[in-house]
């Protein structure tokens, strides 16, 4: 898969290996804080912002540090103390220096750490023996797909207040998953026809 | 909490603490890995593993954890947890480690995990937080059977346990497989569904006692 090309990458991850719809990576997320447009577009710069991030570091952490040291057992606990401390310090970052940003990311970010989205992209990077501008293409389409759906589903999820929905779907999880269940149809068959 | 027993502990992860339908959690490995019932039940071992795993080490531990740094330390003994499972799988059962891929790894971040962690084994015994894990994990390994099941039944036309057909619908009924159902709207339809049909039971429920 090294010479995968950098568009072909990024359509992958955006559309046709979409994390949320495609992969099943981040569902808690998908379910959880959809129901506003704004918390969902918050909540998804974290995400881009952090799976970036997570991408380069891990790709210098897993070539540079655990394959020459033979560490590469390792790799799961690295990868998952790594996002975290990243996470903390994009908290510290942001706080300082950007407090508007802060007070609409604030409560997203501790949440970051424990979404599948990120680790998944960080272990799909060492799986697919990608190289570091490969990983970090693969991470920022990674996120730019998540947000796509994120703002997908708030949107749906939003404007169908007004609609009619029987009480025993009621406007939670299970509504969520049948607007999913319509959203997943038309990304799995309509970017086919897209010739890669 | 005086009349608790080792049963009602055990049920309550299948029936009241029920991972899917009750707490809503570990959503991503269940949508995922169901296109059959064997990788459903390859699944939830690992998960079943790594839960008990975690619970009984956190619940030994948590008088020594301090509180403020008690999330990386649960972390990081899963994250040991589900180093374990991935190296064994990917030894004994090659044929499920390729088909599981990357959500072996991804049991770190499942949410029952770290949840059942911090909600019962920070505050209980070690010996009830054994049962909440042996617990919660069948409630899971039954969800996935039955979500693998259904869409196995409908996507291939039968069910296929490890290399034995269990029920052929095509030979036996004409049955037309629906491909769609192994791929991710099937996943969505069948939890919906399913969902639908928890929550349609609750409300009925609920109106009687009224």
């Amino acid at each position: 898969m090294a010479d995968a090309s950098l568009f072909s990458i990024f359509m992958d991850g955006v559309f046709l290996k979409n994390f949320l719809i495609v992969q099943f990576l981040g569902l808690c997320s998908f379910v959880g804080v959809t129901k506003d447009v704004k918390s969902a577009s918050g909540m998804s710069g974290a995400v881009i912002f952090v799976i970036t991030m997570a991408a380069s570091v891990s790709f210098f952490l897993y070539t540079y540090i655990l394959v020459p040291l033979r560490l590469d057992y390792l790799t799961t606990i690295a990868f998952i103390i790594v996002i975290a401390a990243l996470v903390q310090l994009v908290e510290f970052v942001v706080r300082k220096f950007m407090p508007p940003l802060y007070r609409s990311l604030g409560i997203y970010l501790p949440l970051i750490s424990t979404n599948c989205a990120v680790l998944g992209a960080v272990l799909l990077n060492v799986m697919n023996e990608y190289t570091f501008i490969q990983s970090v293409t693969f991470g920022i389409a990674a996120g730019l797909g998540y947000t796509v759906a994120m703002i997908i589903m708030s949107s749906i999820r939003e404007w169908s207040s007004v609609v009619y929905v029987p009480k025993a779907v009621g406007r939670g999880v299970t509504y969520a998953f049948f607007v999913a269940l319509i959203m997943s149809m038309s990304f799995a068959n309509y970017f086919k026809v897209i010739p890669l | 909490m005086a009349d608790r027993s080792v049963a009602s502990e055990f049920m309550r992860g299948i029936t009241k603490d029920n991972p899917i339908f009750g707490l809503v959690l570990g959503l991503c490995p269940t949508l995922a890995v169901t296109t059959s019932v064997a990788n459903g039940i390859g699944m939830a071992a690992g998960t079943i593993f790594v839960l008990v795993g975690s619970n009984l080490l956190v619940s030994v531990l948590r008088n020594e954890i301090p509180d403020t740094v008690r999330i990386p330390i649960e972390l990081i003994v899963i994250a040991t947890f589900v180093s374990i499972v991935d190296m064994v799988m990917e030894a004994f059962t090659p044929g499920m480690y390729a088909s599981l891929g990357v959500y072996i790894p991804l049991i770190v971040v499942n949410c029952i995990v770290i949840g059942r962690a911090e909600a019962y084994a920070l505050k209980n015994g070690v010996f009830y937080s054994l049962i909440d894990g042996l617990g919660v994990g069948t409630g899971f390994l039954l969800m996935l059977m039955l979500l693998g099941g259904i869409r196995e039944l409908l996507g291939t036309g039968g069910i296929n346990l490890f290399g034995m057909q269990l029920i052929d619908l095509v030979s036996t009924l004409g049955f037309n497989p629906i491909g769609v159902m192994t791929l991710s709207p099937g996943a969505f339809l069948t939890i919906a569904v399913l969902m639908t049909m928890v929550n349609y039971k609750r409300i009925l429920k609920a109106m009687r006692g009224a």
